[in-house]
């Protein structure tokens, strides 16, 4: 937090100053779409093809560089805590934007079996789309009116396998005005343009996004209080 | 059945939350039910506000309310001190970057019928009308004496032994009034009742220095409250646990706790199925027969559409009734929350009323504090036993937390679970693992 203030003041002397923006972002959707994933090679440039069910971290950062603003994200992972229905409201308190995944193969693979059996679990049916949409209203119900969605078919690298065509959530997206786009975690096709497109599609003006509150602060020592998530 | 776990905790109250993030970072497999599809117990946020009428059987609330959704209302209220222990485990932990917070604006204690303001410093002291004129200079030499208390250097004891003179004889000592007592003992020592003046003094010094000592980091009071409500408090918890590996189920009936020959537990049954554990972590509700009634509290949210008179229109603030001026043996607490922190709509402001109940009349106990308050828009009364546990966990191997108690911070909250972990693991919580570990997080 205390760093976004700085940021542009940090440049090579004589380059022009650029706003940053920080905007919270929360990833969705099934276990084992590979919401982790796709965040490790946006962030890390990384991919594992069995991925640990979680991060292990609060969230992570990553900036998106526009013409005249920098864009930076801090980027919540759902911790396993969606696989129970067990993902708490503050998760999605304050996003500004979302990405909603589903698996193109409809099966969320790796994580199948991964998945760790406590009492019997019921395994539900693998609609990892329709779940997606489920997600989507979620969202619409609980997150700030103003919250930018998008939607990623994940996997499309397994197109032999495809359950989900690409018509058909681009019709979905479109009838909800969601930004769509296939990815590969694997092969990181299309992984930096969809937080490109958000971030082009975040508005940036002074005090966007509607983040916290006047006087609101978090505790940690030598932060300071943070009256706009827009800083210039 | 496959799978054996660390830890079950059952409950996702405050402290079921924090035993379970703990527990997870220091390398425990712990799955985390609770019976409700909610986060937070008895510590929840209820939201919307029609489920709160709900709730209390009311009907459901009319239009000028404004949007349910922006309603968090909280069942227990209490503040966090600024240099408490919450505070201390919220940023050690981490837990502190999914939260954000307001300080209290101030806080008040009512004497002779009307409240004044706690003194926040030397001008706000002098200007005060809670003592006079001499007696403000007694009370000087007293803070100062308290501020310069240093527990491992004995010089600055002054001739008290703080171990084992009571506080009554330090007071004596100083030649403080009984008012001034009441005020020091009730709105700065935060005790709910005057047994503390038969103990020894080093206790109530060390309240006092925390209250000092919150106050001094932000100025306006020694409380903060958090953004939302405190049903933040356990999700922030649970989402350590869960980033440390811990499981969540909610919604899970649990209608066994499974015990093996010798007593000690082995799993939890829901249904027909059994999670296995080396332990169980809970509230005193999934284990009615291993605790007992301790007392009972009453607790009156109070929904309002002004600020309470004479707070100069504060947005937050507490106010203190000490026992003795209404003639109770424990205090009346009323506690002041609103729009400003996410709580309410615009315009909106929620107050609580509590006490620990010592009549059949609890709901008349309280009135003092509901006269302070004001035409009041809605009222929901609730009187509820708390608990304590009769089974310390040493062979059984489960581990209860006691209820929330009617203190208005989370001094003794933290306490009861630093003294459960330890219980529990035979090891003092290590503070700092986690903050080494979640340092590289952000690059």
């Amino acid at each position: 937090m205390a760093t976004n203030r700085s940021g542009a003041s940090q440049r090579p002397n004589g380059a022009p100053q650029t706003k940053v923006c920080q905007f919270k972002l929360v990833l969705l959707g099934e276990s084992a779409v590979g919401k982790s994933s796709l965040v490790l090679r946006f962030v890390k440039g990384q991919f594992h093809e069995y991925q640990e069910s979680t991060i292990g971290a609060a969230f992570l950062t990553q900036t998106v560089c526009l013409d005249d603003t920098t864009v930076k994200f801090e980027i919540w992972d759902t911790a396993g805590q969606e696989r129970y229905h067990s993902l708490a409201p503050m998760y999605y308190r304050g996003a500004q934007a979302a990405i909603v995944v589903y698996d193109i193969t409809n099966q969320g693979g790796a994580g199948v079996c991964g998945m760790r059996a406590i009492f019997t679990i019921e395994l539900p049916t693998r609609d990892t789309f329709g779940r997606a949409k489920n997600w989507v209203k979620e969202l619409q119900r609980q997150a700030s009116p103003s919250i930018v969605i998008a939607l990623a078919g994940n996997k499309s690298d397994l197109a032999a396998k495809r359950m989900v065509e690409f018509d058909e959530a681009q019709a979905y997206a479109d009838e909800n005005g969601l930004l769509f786009m296939e990815t590969s975690a694997k092969t990181a096709m299309n992984v930096n343009d969809i937080f490109l497109a958000i971030a082009n599609k975040l508005p940036k003006s002074e005090g966007a996004g509607g983040g916290s509150a006047a006087g609101a602060r978090r505790l940690a020592d030598g932060e300071q209080p943070r009256s706009s998530t827009c800083c210039k | 059945m496959d799978e054996e776990y660390d830890a079950i905790v059952l409950g996702t109250g405050l402290k079921e939350c924090i035993l379970s993030g703990m527990l997870s970072v220091s390398g425990k497999k712990v799955l985390h039910i609770d019976r409700n599809k909610y986060y937070g117990g008895e510590s929840a946020s209820i939201t919307p506000l029609e489920e709160l009428f709900e709730k209390f059987n009311a009907p459901p609330p009319d239009e000028t309310y404004g949007r349910g959704r922006d309603w968090n209302v909280d069942l227990i209220p209490k503040f966090l001190m600024a240099n408490g222990l919450l505070v201390k485990l919220l940023i050690h932990t981490g837990v502190t970057r999914y939260l954000e917070f307001k300080s209290v604006e101030g806080s008040y204690v009512y004497k002779g019928g009307k409240i004044s303001k706690v003194p926040v410093d030397q001008k706000e002291a002098l200007a005060s009308d809670l003592m006079g004129l001499f007696e403000k200079r007694r009370f000087r030499n007293f803070l100062i004496y308290v501020q310069d208390f240093d527990e491992q250097d004995a010089r600055t004891y002054k001739g008290i032994d703080p171990t084992t003179d009571k506080m009554s004889k330090v007071y004596n000592n100083f030649g403080l009034d009984k008012n001034t007592q009441d005020f020091t003992g009730h709105a700065l020592a935060l005790y709910l009742d005057d047994s503390y003046l038969e103990q020894p003094a080093i206790q109530t010094i060390n309240r006092i220095k925390l209250y000092s000592d919150s106050l001094a980091r932000y100025g306006k009071s020694p409380y903060l409250y958090p953004m939302y409500g405190l049903g933040e408090l356990p999700q922030g918890f649970a989402r350590l646990s869960a980033i440390y590996g811990g499981t969540y189920m909610l919604d899970k009936p649990i209608d066994e706790i499974v015990l093996g020959e010798d007593g000690k537990v082995v799993g939890v049954r829901s249904g027909n199925e059994i999670a296995k554990c080396k332990q169980v972590y809970c509230d005193p509700s999934y284990v009615p027969d291993r605790v007992r009634r301790k007392g009972k509290v009453i607790r009156c949210i109070c929904l309002l559409d002004h600020p309470i008179a004479n707070t100069k229109d504060a947005l937050s603030t507490q106010i203190i009734i000490p026992q003795k001026q209404v003639g109770r043996n424990s205090d009346i607490y009323v506690s002041l929350v609103s729009y400003t922190h996410q709580v309410a709509p615009k315009g909106w402001f929620i107050a609580m009323v509590s006490t620990t109940v010592e009549t059949d009349d609890p709901e008349s106990e309280i009135k003092p504090g509901l006269e302070l308050l004001g035409p009041i828009r809605q009222k929901f009364v609730s009187v509820t036993d708390y608990f304590e546990p009769i089974d310390d966990g040493s062979q059984s191997q489960i581990f209860i937390s006691e209820s929330y108690d009617a203190t208005t911070h989370f001094e003794t909250t933290c306490l009861d679970v630093l003294k459960i972990y330890k219980r529990g693991t035979d090891e003092d919580f290590d503070f700092s693992k986690v903050k080494v570990e979640l340092g590289e997080e952000e690059q």
